[in-house]
């Protein structure tokens, strides 16, 4: 299968398996009037399968909502052809708007302009809590 | 501006410092009766709680200051779809402190983001309830003389009782704390709660379902209610609802000081023929209840 590199933009690597769609839309890349190629199941030294997206022009990518996705992601940055940085990831100490409180007590449940706020209370487990009710997110994906 | 959204805003110091301030209002009560004369409390209670609703009332009375409010949504704009911040900022032009009960969890700290007058959390569904924590902070600093070195004995709903968690959390930041943790199985306090306080602390606790295992160890027992709304199978709850009652017989081996709290309403988990004991201090703990939030009161409002 042949995917035309990109001249300019970036290559979003080392996705786990099945999550390349849940990246597309939380960045919003359905907007983008470039070439986006989504690769599933590529073939990964580390895990057997991963997941790939390119990107074919500079934009601004939240690197907060991709670490908080999936924080063992790698953006490489490419330039005239070549890849010029591999920007490591971090899990955020905070998210907004990425995923959403499933506390049916939580305050947001009720009131949908409320920014969806969580806050990492857990480095080590990877723990998120509702900025509000301060119920851990089960599952942030 | 400060609120009281968490029991976690306030520093030990803090708290330490309401103490002394109620304990003062407790031997001094003239000279605190004017302190807040031309001020409004605003109670906006979204949901119905008689005790703690009249309690900030009568606090803020007895600083000779005045009260307004509601006492459940249905008599409030909230019926009519507003959100909390817009009450909150209509509520702040005509008071100039509130306090706010709400069904949903997180409530007051949205009203706390956009208010011009300060917030107090006076519970928020089944997550915060800081006052109520104060008060037992009060009671115990009254009747043991300390918040130190004391085996604490929490017994009754620790899963789902959000008064329990507040005061694990309080108490853990004091030297030399133990508890011992009294539920059935299904009620055990939450693993999160353990590892999160108890174990980063490094605070001594037992896990027991007996209720007269570690009883003659205690300094301070704390009964809760289960609590009907907290289940979703009523067979579950009728099932422990009344696994304990605490009874006289019950408190043959506790010691001659012991000091048992409630934060009442209380259903069947004491015994009426406790009430008399010298031990029980439930009733006690809710004429503190007053006495601290008028200490809240007058920090919130920076009156000397």
């Amino acid at each position: 299968m042949n995917i035309d590199s990109i001249k300019n933009g970036y290559v979003i690597d080392h996705i786990q398996s099945g999550k390349a769609m849940k990246i597309y839309e939380v960045l919003n890349l359905n907007e983008l009037d470039c070439q986006v190629a989504i690769i599933t199941n590529a073939k990964s030294k580390k895990t057997g399968k991963k997941d790939i997206i390119k990107i074919d022009r500079e934009i601004d990518i939240n690197l907060d909502t991709l670490g908080f996705i999936d924080h063992n992601i790698t953006v490489n940055v490419v330039k005239d052809d070549k890849i010029i940085e591999k920007r490591k990831l971090n899990l955020p100490e905070k998210v907004v708007n990425v995923a959403k409180c499933n506390n049916p007590r939580c305050i947001t449940s009720i009131e949908k302009d409320l920014d969806q706020i969580f806050i990492l209370t857990d480095k080590e487990k990877e723990v998120y809590r509702c900025k509000y009710c301060e119920m851990s997110l089960k599952n942030k994906n | 501006m400060k609120h009281l959204i968490d029991i976690k805003d306030l520093s030990v110091e803090e708290i330490d410092n309401l103490i002394e301030v109620a304990k003062d209002i407790i031997a001094n009560p003239e000279k605190y009766s004017h302190k807040c004369d031309g001020k409004i409390l605003a109670t906006l209670f979204f949901e119905p709680s008689t005790r703690t609703r009249l309690s900030h009332e009568s606090a803020m009375l007895s600083l000779g200051g005045k009260v307004l409010g509601f006492s459940e949504a249905a008599s409030s704009s909230a019926a009519k779809g507003e959100t909390v911040s817009d009450t909150i900022r209509m509520v702040g032009c005509y008071s100039d402190v509130i306090a706010m009960r709400h069904p949903k969890e997180g409530a007051p700290y949205v009203a706390s983001i956009k208010s011009e007058v300060p917030i107090i959390n006076a519970g928020d569904g089944g997550h915060n309830h800081p006052t109520q924590t104060l008060t037992d902070l009060l009671t115990i600093k009254c009747e043991k003389g300390r918040l130190e070195k004391l085996t604490v004995g929490l017994c009754g709903d620790l899963k789902f009782g959000r008064t329990v968690h507040s005061l694990i959390t309080a108490m853990s930041r004091y030297k030399n704390i133990k508890f011992v943790l009294i539920s059935p199985d299904e009620l055990k306090l939450p693993e999160y709660v353990k590892r999160d306080v108890l174990e980063k602390n490094n605070i001594e606790y037992v896990e027991t379902k007996d209720i007269e295992e570690y009883m003659g160890d205690l300094d301070i027992l704390y009964m809760t209610r289960v609590q009907k709304e907290r289940f979703f199978n009523e067979a579950d709850y009728i099932r422990l609802k009344d696994y304990y009652i605490l009874n006289k017989e019950k408190l043959k081996k506790a010691k001659k000081d012991l000091c048992i709290m409630h934060p009442l309403p209380r259903v069947n988990e004491i015994a009426t023929d406790v009430d008399d004991d010298s031990r029980a201090c439930y009733f006690k703990q809710a004429k503190y209840g007053k006495y601290i939030r008028m200490a809240l009161i007058l920090k919130l409002l920076e009156v000397k």
